[in-house]
Order: structure tokens, then C-alpha cells, then sequence
């Protein structure tokens, strides 16, 4: 395959930026894309300019690191990581716009490369349970039913890659943070700080300058783990009742 | 700040004024037109002027009258904060997007929706219910007892083919922010639910379908029943 990439260049987090055009040739259909920005960035390296700045770490979609707005969707047009998006899914001869993550709390810091730290923050503030020390406890101890099992592992299996952040038209963190919500709110380990924990997420939500949700159920259809907005409903309720009845004054 | 006002300034917080404004909206929208399809009673409007005179008059709807008037001024202050908001969370735009490949038009653009049928408002307001309460008024009397005649104005503004455009238009696009309102309203609020979504959204389709269709019909009616 021939293509045409059309990328986001970038020298730091201060430089405006811009597009620039760049040609690869005798693209393999089965190589994945982020492969295919490696044969870019060697061609780059030859000629001594600087590569293309990409994040990227395991590259079998669990880690989340890999990101790119390819083509105007966040990783591409498959729901799926970038890392395992191939080749396959575009045309020979093709033009690919490929643009970072754009949101305010997701500053870029070179290229493609953006800053989600912003996400370890609202983890930090309550994205945890308290554990007892001394022995180590029995497994199965505590009953779960089989389908709140489930559905927590369902909202735990968020990568925190930033999609959904991506996709939405205000640039809001309300399916991520009500995933992480989620997870923990429908297990007994999660009870101590639950409601704890739904006020000072969503506060460190807001604090990073997450835009608010307008329902529009993109960041779901765009999710590459398939994260339900049913977890934002259940983070409203979780933060409504919380307000109402901790003791948070 | 105290918790009450952290909580309305919260992203969420907002999002509740906007979701319980749109539902008392909705009650009120709901109410609103059943009691106007008095006008398409065949008796020269002594049952809509009646009506009319009611609303403007008993107590009891006085109170809903001004939470009604509440509910659009907090709906449209909050959607101006919250539309703003949203804005500067993604000060940098895309070049290239393809966002109706994942979301529908009408929930990207609530706001440009809600800025036209405030514009209906302003028109719709100005020409019934100003009149109505402060302006100059022919009257009627029915049984002895003098009513506004409200229904002359209705009939006399609706022979412009301008106004009934306007009118069917401004409908349209109060449809299609109801259908993607109604159902948000309830996300909104947490309701989403295996049981009760499915039907709360075919609700909002029917309602937003409906109403809006009966609203528009009036002008429409009028219209050919002048022409006669
Ligand atoms: C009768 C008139 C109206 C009704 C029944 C109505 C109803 C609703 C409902 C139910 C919602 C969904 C709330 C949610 O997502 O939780 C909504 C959202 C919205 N409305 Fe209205 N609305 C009306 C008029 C207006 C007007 C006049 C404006 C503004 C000038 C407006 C602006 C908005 C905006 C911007 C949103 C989306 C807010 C967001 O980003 O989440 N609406 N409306
Ligand atoms: S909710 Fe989905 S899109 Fe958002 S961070 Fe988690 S895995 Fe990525
Ligand atoms: S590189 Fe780990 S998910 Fe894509």
C-alpha cells in the first residue's frame, strides 16, 4: 500500500504546531498501524529529521497507552486500541489525518504524544478501597453474585486510554471516571469510601477542566472495551446520593 | 462555598438543574397543549377564551405559571453556562472529525436548538401571553360574564402565512431537541434502567413526535379556516 499521512507536528507543549505531509510506501495490509508509523519514523531517522512522537506500550490493547485521533475517530474507524488496528481497514493510495487527543486537560506535550495524567489524578482521589492488614484473606470470602462480578469486571475493564475524552464534543472524563466509579461501588470492598469516593472523583473530574456530559453517546460508541454509558447513570446516582447524605459539608 | 452551591456548580450539578428544568418543561409543554387544542372547537373560541381566562386567573395554576417561568430561565442560564464550559474543555478542535459516525446531530447541537426555539419564544410570548396580561384587549361576554378575547388575536395572527411558518418551523426543531432531551433528562438523573429505558425512549420518540406535530397543527388549521 501507498498512503499520504497527513500528521500533527508539534515541538513541545509551548509550540503552536501544525500538519505536515509525509509518503510511506509498500505498506503491508497486515501490519498494524502503529507498525506502519515505525516504517515512517525509520524513514525519518534516515534522513536525520526527527520522528514522529506516538505513545505507545504494549501493543496488544490492554495498556491503554496508545492513542491517535486517525482519520477524525479515536483509534481509527474500528472500535478497537490504534495498536490493533490494521492496515486492512484503509484503502491503497489513501490520505490519513492523524491528530492527538484534543482537550484542555489533555495538554499535547510533542506530536501525538498528550499528557493523561490527569486521569491518575481522579484515580488518586478515590479510585481505591481500604484493606485490612495482617493476614492474607481467603479467596471467594466475601459472597458476590455472579452477575455483580460481572458487571463490576465489565466497568473494570477500562484501559483508561482517553477515547472517550477524545470522542466527546466537551472533551468530558464522565464514562472513564464512572467506569472506575462503577468498578468499585457494586463490590463490598468498595463500600467504605463509597460515597467518599463519588464526590472526590468527580470533583477531581471537574478540577482538571473535563467538560460535563451531554448524553450524546459517543464515548461509548467510540469505547475500544465497549464501556456502557449505563456506568454514567449509575455514577449520577452515586454522586446525587452521596451529596445528599455524606457528611462532606 | 457551602455543599449546595459546590454541588450546582458541579459539572453534574449543572447537568440536574438542565435535566429537571427540561422535565418540568416537558409537564408544562404537556399541559399547555391539551388545553390548546381547545381551539379547534367549532364554537367561535368561547371554550379556548374561557380556558384562557382560567389560566390567567386561578391561583393554583399562578404557582405552576411562575415555576414554569423559573424552569426557562434556569434552563436556558444553565445550558449558556454549561454550553460555555463544555466549549473551553476542547480549545484546540479537530481538523478532521467524523462525529455523526457515533453520535446523532441534534445531541451535538442541543444549544443552536434551544437558541431557536428561545427566539420562538420571544415572538410566541410577545404576541399571546404579553397581550394577554398587559396589553390591549377586545372582549368577549359569555353568559354575562366578560372574558379577554384572546381566541380573535390567535385567529387574527395565524391568517399570516410568516407567523405560521415560523410557528411549523420552531416546532420542528422543538422536536428534534426533545428527542434527544427527554430520554437525556433520565440518563441525566440515573434512571437508565433494562426494565424502564427501552420505554422511556419510545416515550420521548412519541412525545416529541407528537406534541410538536399538535402544536403545529393549530396555525396550520387556522390558517385554512380563514381562508374559507
Ligand atoms: C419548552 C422548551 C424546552 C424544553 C421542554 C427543553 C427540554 C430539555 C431537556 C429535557 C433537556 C435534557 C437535559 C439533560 O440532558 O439532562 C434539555 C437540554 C438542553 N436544553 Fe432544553 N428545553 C427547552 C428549551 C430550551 C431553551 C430555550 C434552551 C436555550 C437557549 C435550551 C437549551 C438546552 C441545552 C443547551 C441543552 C443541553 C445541555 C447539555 O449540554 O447537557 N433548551 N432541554
Ligand atoms: S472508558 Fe473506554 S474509551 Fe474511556 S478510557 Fe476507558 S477504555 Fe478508554
Ligand atoms: S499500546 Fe497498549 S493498548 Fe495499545
Amino acid at each position: 500500500m501507498n498512503l499520504t499521512l497527513n500528521i500533527w507536528r508539534q515541538k513541545n507543549n509551548v509550540d503552536k504546531g501544525g500538519f505536515r505531509e509525509y509518503k510511506v510506501s509498500d505498506i503491508s495490509k497486515d501490519m498494524s498501524f502503529l507498525e506502519m508509523l515505525d516504517v515512517l519514523n525509520e524513514q525519518l531517522a534516515e534522513k536525520g529529521e526527527d520522528p514522529v512522537h506516538f505513545d505507545h506500550d504494549c501493543r496488544e490493547g490492554i495498556c491503554g497507552m496508545c492513542s491517535l485521533y486517525i482519520n477524525g475517530k479515536p483509534h481509527g474507524p474500528l472500535q478497537t486500541t490504534t495498536c490493533q488496528l490494521h492496515m486492512r481497514s484503509f484503502k491503497d493510495g489513501e490520505t490519513i489525518t492523524i491528530e492527538p487527543w484534543r482537550a484542555k486537560a489533555f495538554p499535547v506535550m510533542k506530536d501525538l504524544v498528550v499528557d493523561r495524567s490527569a486521569f491518575d489524578r481522579i484515580i488518586q482521589a478515590g479510585g481505591y478501597v481500604s484493606v485490612n492488614t495482617g493476614g492474607v484473606p481467603d479467596a471467594n470470602e466475601i459472597p458476590i453474585p455472579k452477575r455483580i462480578a460481572d458487571e463490576a469486571f465489565d466497568a473494570a475493564t477500562c484501559i483508561g486510554c482517553g477515547a472517550c475524552v477524545a470522542a466527546c464534543k466537551n472533551a468530558s472524563a464522565m464514562l472513564f471516571t464512572s467506569a472506575k466509579v462503577s468498578q468499585l461501588a457494586m463490590l463490598p470492598q468498595g463500600q467504605v469510601e463509597r460515597k467518599e469516593r463519588a464526590e472526590k472523583m468527580i470533583a477531581q473530574m471537574d478540577a482538571e477542566g473535563f467538560g460535563a456530559c451531554t448524553n450524546t453517546g459517543a464515548c461509548e460508541a467510540e469505547c475500544p472495551k465497549g464501556i456502557s454509558i449505563t456506568n454514567i447513570a449509575r455514577m449520577n446516582r452515586e454522586y446525587f446520593s452521596a451529596v445528599v447524605s455524606s457528611e462532606n459539608v | 462555598m457551602s455543599w449546595v452551591s459546590k454541588t450546582l456548580n458541579s459539572t453534574l450539578g449543572r447537568k440536574l438543574m438542565m435535566a429537571l428544568t427540561g422535565l418540568f418543561l416537558i409537564i408544562f409543554l404537556l399541559g399547555h397543549v391539551s388545553g390548546n387544542t381547545l381551539l379547534f372547537k367549532n364554537d367561535g373560541g368561547e371554550a379556548f377564551n374561557i380556558y384562557a381566562k382560567f389560566m390567567t386567573t386561578n391561583p393554583a395554576v399562578k404557582i405552576l405559571s411562575y415555576l414554569t417561568y423559573i424552569s426557562v430561565i434556569a434552563h436556558v442560564v444553565y445550558s449558556i453556562i454549561l454550553t460555555k464550559y463544555n466549549k473551553s474543555a476542547r480549545p484546540v478542535a479537530y481538523a478532521n472529525s467524523k462525529a455523526s459516525t457515533n453520535s446523532s446531530w441534534n445531541s451535538r447541537n442541543m444549544g443552536i436548538l434551544g437558541t431557536i426555539i428561545l427566539i420562538f419564544l420571544a415572538v410566541h410570548l410577545q404576541g399571546f401571553w404579553y397581550k394577554m396580561h398587559w396589553g390591549d384587549m377586545p372582549v368577549v361576554s359569555y353568559g354575562g360574564e366578560q372574558y379577554k378575547d384572546l381566541y380573535t388575536i390567535v385567529n387574527f395572527a395565524f391568517q399570516s402565512e410568516l407567523l405560521v411558518a415560523l410557528y411549523v418551523v420552531a416546532m420542528g426543531f422543538l422536536g428534534l431537541h426533545l428527542s434527544h432531551g427527554f430520554q437525556s433528562a433520565f440518563q441525566t438523573l440515573g434512571l437508565n434502567h433494562v426494565k424502564y429505558s427501552p420505554a422511556i425512549q419510545k416515550l420521548g420518540l412519541a412525545f416529541s413526535i407528537i406534541v410538536p406535530a399538535l402544536f403545529a397543527s393549530m396555525p396550520i388549521y387556522i390558517y385554512f379556516i380563514n381562508m374559507n
